[in-house]
């Protein structure tokens, strides 16, 4: 991605001006890139320590954390950086997973390439999506495409014998390279393919989300007069957005294939998109880091919250509702405490913190950050 | 610029204490024991729907299985192993079953899947569960799909097949009301299919609609609608309980009253009565589903000369007095039974492959009124069924137990009757 100056140089600027903005511009760009790269290479390393400390249940935990960062990560470059909601996000998992299913049965393509297609085939629908979400505001927006995550799993059931009905789709598993020896678990290789694509996601979006297309995102979401007024097309910037967001989504359902090797309307219910976005606002709207956060917390909660259900003995039917009640706690917590997400609370801590030791007294309210702001 | 790597430094470092934090490495790797077998205990579990729409009446069978599991630890256990149940809960939905049944084998290392329920929940795991070599008995759905001993040697069905059940409710149907016009509504899965090719078998010209539904769509108005529009004086449910008590509010609004013919899946009249009472907000119970014709696969719950609707009430009052004495109750406390049975059959020693040799070898026989018909080249369960119809709020059965197969086979009456149940209510050893 590049990260050119989104402004033309003044209209009087010396040539020796625009050269110096371009070179500038080439460091920031090394710079970006180089940083973003190194985070992802410190957090392979990590994750590939972890994946051999985990066992393998919580490998297929970690899988599964790392598909929903996709996702996530997705919904919020959308929702928190250009301002379009969607509900729809759970669809276009669908499309993905029902993709990498349906692509692979019919040819012989190393998964990576089945990945790929899902997102690239995710992203065509996105554009058909977009275009219609860029005409559309507000509550408007939300109705658009909550009836998409509504209609579009029923679409399994419309076509049975292509789609598989209530069924739905199976596929094998991934099989480990034999080079990775005998008894290499596959929960650990899910985990490994699940958490490379997630890294692969986390550079590519934290690259657009500070080039111009981000700017652009951003400015669109602030104030689309004032966007349209510096020479952005608004509606373009929009399907962009939308195009990159459903290009997540789509590769996440692929993802979500590889971990459970199904793909059925059962799992694309409106429930999911709902969590999708919940998990990015409470993670923080418009933070990458933030979904990490919103991804750990909508896998693991359930979990936890069933263990210690069954360490307190509760009857069957307090135990199956309470990671339920302990979600809705944690949301309502979550928001009257840190209103900007997780995230949001951390960096605003690590503010504080630091203007501590740097002896800064100038006071600075929570809410004096724009809602939104970009963290990454 | 370079402060903002903190944030997501940090936010990476947490989140690997947090993954770290949540789970103790535990590769579990099969060295020669058997998983979930201590001298001590054996643990199970399965996978049920405890929230959401498919919860209401099927969250009781995993209570109902600990009960009989509790009763049977309070008496010595099997050769001195308590047995142990973990239900999980994955709201029927395949992705959560996927997840659930992997932490039962992976996390809480169960020795078996026991009765874990439904078909579109259930048939993404088997393939998972045979690779895996996990035992997978007792499957809580009447698919044929279970009986595949090739491809699938641990899996296990228990229920009359869908098509079993089928068979009898057409021949049934030709046999007592041959020149009715006969309407079908039905589920839009496997169990509306296999259901309709056993009633295709004895009343195909007699059909004169058939309406399927999507579980979890609750409007199915048009569908009776459509049905009462064919002039069915019949209409046979392949239902779960909540769509046999819609199916019967939808045709109560439109005034129409059909004899109704409902598959065992859906004709407890306990759990129909509830969900009646609870859609119509108080206005309708059992008394509408009064003259419903079904077939049964257990003895009665209203039987109380039975010896095992005696001792499945006794371990219900004493283990799980809030249960109500329905038919899903009955039957977690058999699929229970049943597990301890072949537990039992599998020796001092149980292994996974054990005790499917024991199912595959012995003949087991216990609370259902028709044989199993587990063999080397057979994992299908009970073999048949019992016709029935609801009085008084109770089911009544009518006729001979009538035995057959999923094929072309013909409806035979079993005459030898079901075993007692024995004495302490604990399986005796072979």
């Amino acid at each position: 991605m590049t990260a050119r100056a989104t402004t033309p140089a003044p209209a009087g600027g010396a040539r020796e001006l625009a050269g110096r903005a371009a070179s500038r511009g080439r460091r920031l760009l090394d710079q970006t890139l180089l940083r973003n790269l190194a985070l992802a290479a410190l957090a392979a390393l990590g994750l590939y320590l972890l994946s051999y400390w985990l066992g393998r249940f919580d490998n297929l935990q970690l899988a599964t954390i790392a598909y929903y960062f996709v996702a996530i990560a997705g919904l919020t470059v959308l929702t928190g950086l250009n301002g379009q909601i969607s509900l729809g996000h759970g669809a276009l998992m669908a499309i993905g997973a029902y993709a990498t299913i349906k692509v692979g049965e019919s040819a012989e393509l190393p998964l990576a390439a089945l990945l790929a297609i899902a997102t690239i085939a995710t992203a065509l629908v996105g554009v058909v999506i977009g275009a219609g979400a860029a005409r559309l505001r507000g509550p408007y927006l939300a109705g658009a495409t909550l009836a998409l995550a509504v209609g579009l799993p029923a679409l399994a059931n419309r076509f049975p014998d292509f789609l598989g009905g209530e069924n739905g789709l199976s596929t094998a598993p991934p099989v480990p390279p034999s080079s990775l020896g005998v008894g290499f678990a596959l929960e650990r290789w899910q985990a490994w393919i699940a958490c490379a694509a997630a890294l692969i996601t986390f550079v590519v979006l934290a690259n657009l989300v500070r080039s111009r297309y981000g700017r652009a995102f951003r400015a669109v979401r602030d104030d689309e007069v004032a966007a349209a007024l510096a020479g952005l097309n608004v509606a373009r910037v929009q399907v962009l957005a939308f195009v990159v967001s459903a290009a997540c989504a789509g590769l996440a359902g692929g993802l979500l294939v590889v971990v459970t090797s199904l793909a059925a309307p059962g799992a694309f219910t409106l429930e999911l998109s709902i969590a999708l976005l919940t998990a990015a606002v409470l993670g923080g709207l418009g933070s990458l880091a933030g979904a990490v956060w919103g991804a750990a917390i909508v896998v693991l909660l359930p979990t936890w919250a069933e263990d210690i259900g069954r360490e307190l003995s509760l009857s069957t039917s307090v135990e199956a509702n309470l990671p339920l009640l302990v979600y809705g706690v944690v949301l309502i917590g979550v928001m009257l405490a840190a209103p900007r997400g997780i995230q949001g609370a951390l960096s605003w801590a690590g503010g504080l913190i630091g203007r501590r030791v740097r002896g800064h007294t100038e006071p600075r309210s929570r809410g004096a950050s724009a809602p939104g702001e970009e963290i990454t | 610029m370079r402060t903002r790597i903190k944030p997501l430094l940090l936010g990476c470092a947490v989140a690997l204490g947090l993954g770290m934090g949540a789970c103790g490495g535990d590769d579990s790797t099969d060295g020669g024991e058997t998983p979930g077998v201590t001298d001590t205990k054996v643990t199970v579990g399965g996978h049920f729907p405890l929230t959401g729409p498919a919860a209401p009446g099927y969250s009781d069978i995993p209570v109902a299985i600990e009960a009989y599991f509790e009763y049977v630890n309070d008496n010595g256990g099997i050769n001195g192993r308590e047995l142990e149940f973990i239900a999980r809960d994955d709201g029927y939905n395949p992705t959560n079953t996927v997840k659930v049944t992997k932490q039962l084998v992976l996390d809480d290392g169960v020795f078996a899947i026991v009765g874990g329920l439904g078909t579109p929940t259930h048939s993404k795991v088997v393939d998972y569960l045979n690779s895996s070599r996990v035992p997978d008995l007792f499957v809580s759905s009447g698919c044929l799909c279970w009986d595949e001993p090739e491809d699938h040697p641990y899996t296990f069905g228990w229920l009359p097949s869908y098509t079993v059940e089928g068979k009898t409710l057409g021949n049934y149907i030709a046999e007592n009301f041959p020149d009715a016009k006969v309407g079908v509504f039905y589920q839009d899965d496997d169990f509306g299919a296999d259901g309709m090719a056993g009633l295709d078998k004895y009343i195909e010209d007699q059909i004169v609609a058939r309406e399927g539904y999507q579980s979890g769509t609750t409007d199915i108005g048009p569908q009776i609608a459509a049905i009462k529009q064919a002039d069915a004086d019949v209409v046979v449910l392949l239902t779960v309980p909540t769509y046999t008590a819609l199916a019967h509010l939808a045709a109560a609004e439109l005034n129409y009253a059909p004899q109704f013919v409902s598959s065992s899946v859906g004709a407890d009249p306990v759990t129909v009565g509830g969900l009646l009472e609870e859609f119509s907000k108080g206005a309708a119970g059992t008394d509408m589903i009064e003259g419903m014709i079904s077939d049964d696969y257990l003895p009665p719950v209203a039987d109380t000369s039975d010896s095992w609707t005696q001792l499945f009430d006794k371990v219900r009052k004493k283990y799980a007095p809030d249960l109500p004495p329905s038919g899903t109750v009955r039957y977690g406390m058999a699929l229970a039974y049943t597990f301890a049975q072949a537990l039992q059959a599998a020796g001092e020693h149980p292994t996974r492959d054990g005790i499917v040799d024991a199912l595959e070898g012995q003949e087991l026989a216990g609370p259902p009124l028709a044989p199993y018909r587990y063999s080397e080249d057979s994992h299908a369960g009970i073999t048949g069924v019992q016709m029935g119809s609801i009085k008084d709020g109770e089911s009544v059965p009518m006729g001979d137990v009538l035995t057959t197969d999923d094929g072309d086979g013909p409806i035979e009456p079993y005459i030898e009757g079901h075993p007692e149940a024995p004495k302490d209510g604990i399986p005796p050893p072979q």
